[in-house]
């Protein structure tokens, strides 16, 4: 798939991560991310989901984009400049005003024993976006388009306030600079229900309201379908479906997708689930298989499954990974 | 039916002194509760809504600075009611895992991280079998093989497993001696979308089979959905509302269920979701009188004064509120 | 800072305690000022005289006064130890933080250099330096030597905190507000590392003055100056145990215990309240 880059914010090209796990005296390769292929475009914001379970390396994934990992493939494209080449005065004042991260755990993400205002005062002065004289005019602003208030969280440390405020304000920093685009990674699974949806709701907001794109990582697809315009699901590294989000969730194609998004607990006690479902008996054997990774509890398998890595395929306006819609392969399909 | 479990108006605060300051936090405010024979009872409410401490109460792990203050705990298992707040330790400990179990928030609460799982089944189990460590090795690992974990779990440390994996065998060790009473606080939380709807079906399975009786602790309202007979919604150390979990779905009363319920995400429905404003207060100064009104938009000028009482509204169903009581 | 102290003094048995003897050994320092004697002048009272009125502590066998002695060597005592806690500490600090942040080559670099260091018996080598550099030792180069020679292990310590530390996610919010690696090592993660650096402080300050004690005894440093080592280096080279003048040498023994206990009662309770693990658990009751 050609990416033109001048036309995209952000172009994920074949990105792969391996981590090497040590074990005694052997190291296991372990491939986090594998071949992955997306892009963002630059001419309107939008909000795309990463929704995949543990495992799936959408954490590792975020965290390339966000700089914090290197690739160990592929390639990264920020408005049309390779990422992975900054250098690191380049990340600092330039990359990292127009990306800006929202971490799951809002108490992880400042230090405990900090005013959390320092943290917006820093990203104020750092990134030159004001002078100490209208500083504090500037983080009012960042705070109330989040709704909180200067006032509300001055002299304040992170346990003095709730999981929802202390979330708000990341969110308030990272707009400080005034991105293009917010990795958020799993922002909300860690709030209360009650509070939840007014974040999303925010975040829905900013895009609109303020120009930013917004990666959303989790592993809720409910909030992922209320938010997003395009979803990813990932399996164990690779994203096996790809497309606007009323279609994937909406009419799955993947096996994988049809299993996740019938397996969510729906609220409502009349949607309860009608079969049984098997839980992998381990994490590692889905990872060293050749082939689809997903053959091992695939409910539709077929025998090339088990051995060829399917391809990313076009069928019904998204991308699947996956040999069921491969036209070229129907030929070769055992009957 | 039976109630094996009650309560009455409990009130359990936890009260500590450091440097100087005195904190009272009313984590369980008078609650009164009745956990009948055989059912799923679903307790749904926030983080700090007092939840994880009335399951400590009814289990009897009542230590400083947890106390205490009001109420009663009755047991009822064997058809003779007996005050659970009375109870020696050694009688405590003679009902834990076997009449009462527990899986508590995070399996690494339970699973010592520096001994294999064979280990942790001899200390916890051993206690209450008479069977040689051999003979109990084999009745853990068939039971393990009936949840779906293979052989070599038995040998392996806590980290070597993943969550999922961990949470079972959590489970394994909270039911395996058939107790008529399980007390899960939150066991979905933190696992995968497969494998939380592995754990539910799992804990499900286990009920139908051996006829114990399950309460589910979550703030997760689809687990409610797919696992419960019966919801009590917790709000700040007390209970708002109280019915079969049909009813709570279609027609919850209360303000706060209300809202709960219509603030959740569905997939395909884009539909704009409004949520509650304000935050959950804080146990230590709560709000006088009903402790939702901060955040209530039917709120009166009774609610801010006095406590609602809980009412029957309906053949199963109860309610704490002066909305809800004034009309009826 | 104020009303930390005074919340210390309130509501830590330990620090109260140790705050009150470190008041009383610091009492003892400023009376060196007021010494009526010099340290190193002999002959100025009758030798060999028990503690009495008028000589509280007793004089000792070089005709000086026990008393006085000992308020010079408490005082010279810290300072040496506290020289060395100084000098080392901020190397151990220094080193072990650059080393934990920045990682890769310097980290391997400067983690070989420590383990060189701490493998290296201190003793032996503070003897064998000090026995060569015999008669031109002073008491600030004896503290500096100590300093130079108790790096590595505290070293360690600080970037074992900082490795952890640098996997913090508040660590990556600092990078995205666009803090320098410098200010992050020393705004975001040292406040972490305080508390262990006064328990820290305090355990390399008792091994220091047992370093300095070790050498005064063995003759190896500045003998001509008051320190509680040189002092029982006197009193046994004037056989002060087999002639049954013990006085001269219980004041500076006791005297050392004194210190010992001083200060670590006054760090165990300054740690535990400055811990952020149970400064916050105290300030939390989950419900």
């Amino acid at each position: 798939m050609e990416h033109n880059h001048d036309e995209n914010l952000l172009s994920v090209e074949s990105l792969g991560k391996i981590f090497g796990i040590r074990s005694g005296l052997t190291v296991t390769r372990f491939v986090a991310v594998d071949q992955v292929h997306f892009a963002l475009q630059a001419a309107r914001p939008e909000i795309l989901a990463v929704a995949g379970e543990s495992g799936s390396g959408k954490t590792t994934l975020a965290r390339m984009i966000l700089g914090l990992v290197e690739p160990s493939a592929g390639h990264l494209y920020f408005k049309k400049r390779d990422v992975t080449r900054l250098s690191a005065a380049e990340r600092r004042s330039w990359f990292m005003k127009e990306v800006q991260p929202i971490f799951q755990d809002p108490f992880a993400a400042f230090s405990p024993l900090k005013k959390i205002e320092t943290y917006l005062y820093e990203t104020t002065f750092n990134y030159g976006i004001a002078r100490r004289a209208n500083a504090d005019e500037h983080v009012d602003r960042a705070l109330i388009a989040v709704g909180l208030s200067l006032r509300e969280i001055k002299n304040r440390y992170p346990n003095e306030l709730s999981g929802g405020q202390v979330q708000r304000a990341a969110i308030a920093r990272a707009l400080i600079t005034n991105p293009s685009l917010l990795v958020a990674d799993e922002p909300v699974s860690m709030l209360d229900a009650s509070l939840r949806m007014s974040i999303i709701n925010s975040l829905r907001a900013l895009k609109e309201q303020q120009n930013v794109s917004v990666i959303y990582i989790t592993h809720d697809l409910a909030t992922a379908y209320y938010i997003a315009d395009r979803i990813a699901i990932m399996l164990r590294g690779w994203i096996v479906e790809l497309g606007s989000v009323e279609q994937v969730l909406g009419h799955p194609l993947h096996p994988y997708t049809q299993i996740l998004k019938s397996s969510v607990p729906e609220p409502d006690p009349n949607l309860k689930w009608r079969d049984k479902i098997a839980l992998a008996r381990s994490e590692t054997e889905e990872y060293l298989q050749t082939g689809c990774k997903f053959a091992a509890r695939c409910p539709r398998v077929m025998d090339i499954c088990k051995s060829v890595v399917p391809k990313d395929i076009v069928a019904d306006g998204r991308t699947v990974k996956c040999h069921l819609y491969d036209d070229t392969e129907l030929h070769r399909r055992l009957p | 039916m039976m109630d094996i479990v009650k309560t009455s108006n409990l009130k359990a605060y936890y009260i500590t002194q450091a440097y100087g300051v005195q904190r009272t936090v009313k984590a369980v405010d008078g609650i009164s509760l009745a956990i009948r024979e055989n059912e799923i009872l679903g307790i749904a409410g926030e983080s700090g809504c007092g939840k994880s401490t009335l399951l400590k109460v009814l289990l009897g792990m009542v230590k400083s600075p947890l106390k205490v203050v009001g109420g009663s705990v009755t047991y009822d298992f064997y058809a003779s009611p007996r005050d659970a707040l009375t109870l020696t330790e050694s009688e405590l400990r003679a009902t834990r895992w076997k009449d009462i179990s527990y899986i508590p928030q995070g399996s690494m609460n339970v699973l010592n991280p520096v001994r294999r799982i064979r280990d942790t089944f001899r200390d916890f189990i051993g206690v209450h079998l008479n069977t040689s460590p051999r003979e109990m090795d084999d009745m853990v690992r068939s039971y393990l093989s009936e949840l779906g974990l293979p052989d070599k779990v038995l040998n392996s440390f806590p980290h070597q497993l993943s969550g999922g994996m961990r949470q079972r065998v959590t489970i394994a060790l909270a039911t395996i001696l058939s107790p008529k009473l399980i007390l899960a606080d939150e066991p979905t939380s933190a696992l995968d979308v497969l494998v939380q709807r592995g754990v539910i079906q799992l804990l499900d399975e286990i009920r139908q089979r051996e006829g114990n009786t399950l309460v589910v602790v979550t703030h997760d309202m689809g687990v409610h959905a797919n696992l419960t007979n019966r919801v009590a919604v917790l709000y700040a150390g007390q209970m708002m509302e109280e019915a079969d979990t049909g009813t709570i779905f279609k027609q919850p009363r209360h303000p706060y269920t209300q809202h709960l319920i219509r603030s959740l995400p569905k997939i395909d429905d884009k539909s704009e979701r409004v949520s509650i404003p304000g935050q959950p207060p804080a146990l230590d100064n709560p709000p006088s009188g009903c402790r939702f009104h901060p955040r209530c938009p039917h709120a009166m000028d009774v609610c801010q004064a006095e406590v609602p009482a809980l009412e029957q509204v309906g053949p199963d169903h109860r309610v704490a509120c002066f909305l809800v009581s004034e009309k009826s | 800072m104020l009303t930390t102290t005074r919340d210390l003094l309130r509501y830590s048995p330990s620090f109260r305690a140790g705050a009150i003897i470190l008041v009383f050994v610091l009492l003892f320092v400023v009376l060196s000022f007021f010494s009526p004697y010099a340290q190193d002048e002999r002959r100025v009272v009758p030798t060999n005289k028990p503690p009495s009125s008028e000589y509280i502590l007793g004089t000792s066998a070089t005709g000086q006064d026990v008393f006085w002695m000992l308020t010079f060597a408490v005082r010279n005592t810290l300072m040496v130890a506290g020289l060395a806690v100084i000098i080392g500490r901020s190397i151990g600090v220094v080193l072990g933080m650059i080393s934990g942040y920045v990682g890769g080559t310097l980290d391997r670099v400067l983690s070989s250099l420590a383990d060189s260091f701490i493998v290296i018996p201190v003793l032996p080598l503070l003897i064998l330096i000090a026995s060569l550099l015999r008669g031109q030792i002073t008491l600030l180069s004896l503290g500096l030597l100590i300093g130079f020679l108790d790096w590595a292990y505290p070293s360690k310590r600080y970037r074992a905190q900082v490795l952890s530390l640098r996997e913090r996610e508040f660590t990556h919010t600092a990078v995205f507000s666009g803090m320098s690696t410098l200010r992050i090592v020393l705004q975001q993660h040292l406040p972490f590392l305080i508390p262990y650096l006064l328990a820290d402080a305090v355990s390399g300050f008792l091994f220091a003055i047992g370093f300095e004690v070790t050498l005064s005894v063995l003759g190896l440093s500045d003998m001509n100056m008051q320190t509680i080592g040189t002092m029982i280096y006197w009193g046994n080279y004037y056989e002060a145990l087999l002639a049954n003048r013990t006085w001269v040498l219980v004041a500076p023994v006791v005297a050392s215990i004194v210190i010992v206990i001083g200060f670590y009662q006054a760090s165990i309770g300054l740690s535990q309240f400055l811990d952020p693990r149970t400064r916050l658990a105290h300030l939390q009751v989950k419900g």
